[in-house]
């Protein structure tokens, strides 16, 4: 079975390569900046990690921020990681793409970007994917409605 | 063998084998049958002198047959949009098996498709698909709504991007409710269906209003 690695372990590694990165981390996740969220994407899939494959992407509403949620897995050593970000920002939230560290974060960052309305920069071609051009709002937004 | 004894009748006995009733039943019939058959019969031959114009002609209207032919062939286009489309599925293999009613060949093309059925729900983002769909279908053509969803956006029906029931985008015939609907339910609207090609009529016009589809250039 895959292992979940402790965030705590991850963070540890991390915060010597990239000092200033993480924000906080558990036994369940980790949480890092989001400026710097791509450098860690790319810094755990070439670290002794090898996350190369990003099985999920998803975002939460906490009203006062949203989070994207990334869960990473490695093919080659059998483990998984939750690594998470936050972003206050209301009006305009931006997170950077993950698409170039891995290509499958290209149609699950468009699904985020039209049902919660977080762009991400970076994308190749960020536009709405379930719902159509013209549609009002983010319905996947707590104030939606 | 014995001799006859001329004015008395001997009465054989038969052989016994079995006491068994069932068995000494059917070798009484047997018997009966082999000391009764024993001419063939001769052919039914009547038939066979009628004359051309009565035994080739069979009379009926144009209607009847046309509509006959029509409702035992109706082909579905394959339509299955969400989970009522595994119902649809199993209405067409080997338990429930339209095949019986000449129906087998669920193809993924609308135009030699006589029938749409819509399984399951709609979105905004399909719509204009479903209608391009129907468009296509060549005339006389029939719409059959499969599934609450379908029939009223069901579940989904005040949510952001679900068509709240197909008749906003296509006519349809028949409505065969259910979430989802059992494959016999389904099986019972298409014999609706049948009803209604049987009773068309051939001098109708067009049914089908060319309302708010996509132009046709
Ligand atoms: S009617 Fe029920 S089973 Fe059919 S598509 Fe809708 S939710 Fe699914």
């Amino acid at each position: 079975m895959t292992v979940a690695l402790s965030g705590k372990v991850v963070a540890e590694e991390l915060s010597k390569a990239m000092p200033g990165a993480v924000v906080s981390s558990d036994e369940k996740c980790l949480l890092v900046d989001g400026a710097s969220v791509r450098e860690v994407g790319e810094w755990l899939k070439t670290s002794q990690y090898v996350f190369d494959y990003l099985a999920n992407l998803t975002s939460v509403d906490y009203v006062d921020f949203f989070e994207v949620i990334y869960n990473l897995v490695s093919l080659r050593h059998n483990h998984s990681l939750t690594l998470k970000t936050r972003c206050y920002e209301r009006e305009n939230p931006s997170v950077p793409s993950m698409t170039p560290v891995w290509r499958g974060a290209e149609l699950q960052e468009r699904e985020v970007y039209d049902l919660m309305g977080i762009s991400f920069e970076g994308h190749p071609n960020l536009k709405r994917i379930l719902l159509w051009e013209g549609f009002a709002g983010h319905p996947l937004r707590r104030d939606y409605l | 063998m014995e001799e006859e004894v001329p004015g008395m009748e001997v009465e054989q006995a038969p052989a016994v084998y079995s006491s068994h009733g069932l068995n000494v039943a059917e070798g009484a019939e047997i018997e009966r049958l082999r000391s009764t058959n024993v001419q063939p019969m001769p052919d039914p031959s009547e038939w066979l002198d009628e004359e051309d114009i009565t035994k080739n002609i069979l009379l009926s209207t144009v209607e009847k047959v046309v509509h006959w032919g029509r409702h035992y062939s109706t082909w579905p286009v394959n339509f299955g949009l969400a989970c009522c489309a595994f119902e649809m599925i199993s209405l067409a293999v080997s338990r429930f098996d339209i095949s019986r009613f000449g129906m087998e060949l669920l193809r993924a093309s609308p135009r030699q498709a006589d029938l749409m059925i819509v399984a399951g729900t709609v979105t905004w983002k399909m719509a204009p698909a479903v209608r391009r769909i129907y468009d296509q279908m060549p005339e006389p053509k029939w719409v059959l709504a499969m599934g609450v969803c379908a029939i009223s956006g069901g579940t989904f029906r005040e949510s952001y991007s679900v068509v709240p029931g197909v008749n906003h985008i296509v006519p349809v015939d028949v409505y065969v409710p259910g979430c989802p609907p059992r494959p016999e339910a389904l099986m019972y609207g298409l014999m609706k269906i049948h009803e209604k090609v049987m009773s068309q009529r051939a001098t109708d016009t067009l049914k089908v209003p060319l309302i708010g589809g996509p132009k046709s250039s």
